[in-house]
């Protein structure tokens, strides 16, 4: 090959590389979302309430201990699973029944989820129950506003009163 | 004469795709060798490229370093500052693009390595430690991606949250984190920028562990790839420098991301599968990877072996040896000469470059077998030999042709006619210079040597210490009395048989010029005098 062609050659090999590097270095771009939706994000981590209520020992029980273990009360470590159901418009969107952390099951629950939903004024519902008797406990509800590409959080915190919509 | 020629591992199916791949990967190299020349082509320096990216990033990213603030208001300023001003833009672009430009050579090293078959054997180590680099590689790019602190970086830490809680780890929501501006501490952005100083130097130690089994390793390209290199990336830089998105809203998905494909590819993986199906992919990849080098089928090759009592110790095996599997221990048998080569087995991939660097290794002598100091069990030295006049013996017409080829480069034994006959080794690398002497002494006109292309060598070294040595500039050296018109080197690879069949013809013309050898006549009727080689 003729050194004029062969450096030719190398440029166009030397273009083509940075191209390569250039073009897929930002595109083709992503489309997290399509353009007609928002997201919900469900997101909250809550300690449910023992899985059985506390139990008192009796005096045959409590002779049996050590002395340094008799307290009266016998209360399960283990949490209950927290149960959340959202809707949306006064249809389900979605709903999960989340296990408490841990070997021994007495950790929080953790519940993150991604909801892609159609843009626009939705009135959402969520309910929660956190006890052995799967009652909702907690309910709540909001209007909202939802444009394109904007971001619902419902989040959780007893604290607070229960559900958060923030947005 | 019947050669093995290896071929790829696998089934045989699998087998014949491998080898189809291979050849066109070949043709490629080719192709690219008659653009850049050897030295300059990019696909036989893959991972010196891969330093020669990690040397820029080091480079720019000090400079980066100095003017990045850490904290959580200050990231994104200091950063999208940068890009206002000229150099700094060009630094930071040129930072980002050698990243990019490092995941791209490293993936066609891989494949590379893969195609020719040279991740068995003894080179598992190289192999396993590669695969385990793939991740140090991705932890340091992506990380460098949150630094930002824009809002590809906000999605970036949040899928990579995402898919970390995934994990059924501790129970813990780490993409809670990442939902509102209140979690995005000062402390956060230390724990980032710490993470993207130590990541890469960790990768750093594990690229020096990856070429610890080779001895010299090519991990600098030549000085025109470096140049293009260079200019491909301050051109890029100054054509489309890297500018940041907006800051991070956490009210918002932006609508579109500009995603760099070359690292940040696994968030729109996630997004269309799980982040279950992500962690079973790049799991199931990697210990697939990793297993590989036992997953496929080889025959297992003898490895060399020492004779102590013709081996002195003079080294030249261990210097020559492209996988340190030969080291010269001091001597206890009360023999002659300084130690004593001893062969690392389980470093050893059967090339026979040590049998071709010994200077036991000489045709000339006068022992009935001809025994070296070190030598493959499978093509001995002696059995070299004994072809070689077999086949001198058995050359009819003018000009008389030896070849020496080699089994894993352009087939030489295609070539073989009654004027011609052909050798193949192991590895070009094992032939001793001597052989081409005793060769033209015993009847043959010319010798031609060949194997894997130029920078090409299955076995690393192999070609370029043939050359030396013939050039006079590598022991064992080819005598300076040998008629250099009567020797020929040319570098075919497997798929370039085209070359080397127009090489013979090349050099058969220009054979038949010459006067026949001298010894000719002579060797018909009676043997070159051997002549006792002096150890040491
Ligand atoms: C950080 C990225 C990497 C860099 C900078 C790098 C660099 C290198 C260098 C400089 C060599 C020596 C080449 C020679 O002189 O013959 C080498 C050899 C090798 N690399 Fe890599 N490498 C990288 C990743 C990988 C990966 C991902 C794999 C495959 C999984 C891999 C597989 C190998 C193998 C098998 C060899 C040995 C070749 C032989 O024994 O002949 N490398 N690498």
């Amino acid at each position: 090959m003729n050194t004029i062609l062969r450096y030719a050659a190398q440029i166009a090999l030397y273009v083509a590389f940075g191209a390569a590097l250039g073009y897929f270095s930002s595109y083709p771009v992503f489309q997290a979302l399509p353009p007609d939706q928002a997201l919900v994000r469900l997101s909250f981590s809550h300690g449910a309430k023992p899985i059985s209520p506390c139990r008192e020992r009796t005096p045959e029980e409590l002779a049996k201990l050590a002395p340094n273990m008799r307290v009266k009360l016998d209360c399960p470590r283990e949490r209950a699973p927290v149960q959340v159901e959202i809707e949306m418009d006064g249809k389900p969107l979605y709903q999960i029944t989340a296990r408490p952390a841990g070997l021994k099951r007495d950790g929080a629950s953790t519940v993150y989820r991604r909801l892609p939903v159609v843009a626009g004024k939705h009135t959402f519902k969520a309910r929660l129950a956190d006890g052995p008797d799967g009652k909702f406990t907690y309910v709540s509800d909001a209007t909202i506003d939802l444009a394109p590409g904007k971001v619902l959080v419902i989040d959780f915190n007893a604290g607070k009163g229960g559900f958060q919509f923030v947005h | 004469m019947s050669v093995d020629r290896q071929a790829a591992p696998g089934g045989a199916p699998s087998r014949t795709i491998w080898r189809a791949t291979w050849r066109a990967w070949e043709r490629a190299e080719l192709a690219f060798d008659a653009v850049f020349g050897a030295d300059g082509n990019p696909l036989r320096h893959l991972g010196a490229l891969g330093f020669l990216f990690f040397w820029v990033m080091l480079g720019t990213g000090l400079y980066l370093y100095i003017v990045f603030e850490g904290t959580a208001e200050g990231a994104y300023r200091s950063i999208d500052a940068l890009s206002a001003a000229a150099l700094g833009s060009i630094i930071r672009s040129v930072h980002r693009y050698a990243a990019d430009g490092f995941v791209v050579v490293t993936a066609l090293h891989l494949v590379r390595e893969l195609l020719a078959g040279r991740f068995t054997g003894a080179r598992w180590f190289a192999w396993v430690t590669g695969v385990v680099l793939i991740w140090f590689l991705y932890a340091s790019g992506i990380g460098g991606y949150w630094l930002v602190g824009d809002q590809l970086a906000q999605w970036s830490l949040t899928a990579t949250a995402e898919w970390f809680d995934a994990l059924p780890l501790f129970g813990l929501s780490m993409v809670r984190n990442f939902l509102s501006s209140g979690q995005m501490t000062d402390r956060f952005y230390a724990l980032l920028s710490f993470l993207h100083v130590a990541i890469p130097l960790t990768l750093l130690l594990g690229m020096w562990l990856h070429i610890q089994r080779v001895t010299r390793p090519n991990v600098t390209p030549s000085r025109a790839l470096m140049l293009g290199t260079f200019a491909t990336l301050i051109a890029l830089s100054l054509i489309k420098p890297v500018t940041s998105l907006l800051p991070p809203d956490y009210g918002a998905v932006p609508a579109t991301i500009p995603v760099d494909w070359y690292y940040l590819f696994i968030h729109p993986l996630m997004d269309a599968t799980s982040p279950a199906a992500l962690w079973t992919m790049v799991m199931l990849a990697t210990l697939v990877l990793a297993a590989l080098p036992w997953l496929v089928r080889v025959s297992h090759e003898p490895v060399a072996q020492v004779d102590p009592a013709n081996c002195n110790g003079c080294g030249r095996c261990f210097a020559d040896c492209p996988f340190g599997a030969v080291v010269v221990e001091p001597r206890t048998d009360g023999r002659r000469g300084p130690g004593l080569a001893r062969v690392l087995p389980e470093l050893c991939v059967s090339c026979g470059i040590c049998a071709g660097a010994c200077p036991s290794s000489t045709p000339f002598r006068t022992v009935a077998e001809l025994v070296t100091g070190i030598d493959m069990p499978q093509r001995s030295l002696a059995e070299m030999r004994s072809r070689m006049e077999r086949a001198l013996a058995g050359l009819e017409g003018s000009p008389r042709m030896l070849v020496f080829g080699c089994d894993r480069a352009a087939d030489a034994r295609v070539l073989e006619r009654p004027d011609t006959g052909v050798i193949s080794l192991l590895c070009t690398g094992q032939l001793p210079p001597s052989f081409i002497d005793y060769a033209l002494r015993s009847g043959a006109d010319g010798v031609l040597v060949t194997g894997c292309a130029e920078d090409g060598c299955y076995y690393r070294h192999g070609n370029t210490w043939t050359a030396q040595r013939i050039a006079g500039v590598r022991e064992p050296h080819l005598r300076v009395s040998v008629p250099r018109e009567r020797v020929r080197v040319v570098w075919a690879a497997e798929d370039d048989m085209a070359n080397l069949r127009a090489a013979v013809e090349h050099f058969r013309a220009a054979l038949t010029n010459l006067p026949p050898a001298e010894s000719r006549h002579a060797a018909r009727t009676k043997r070159p005098r051997r002549k006792e080689v002096a150890l040491g």
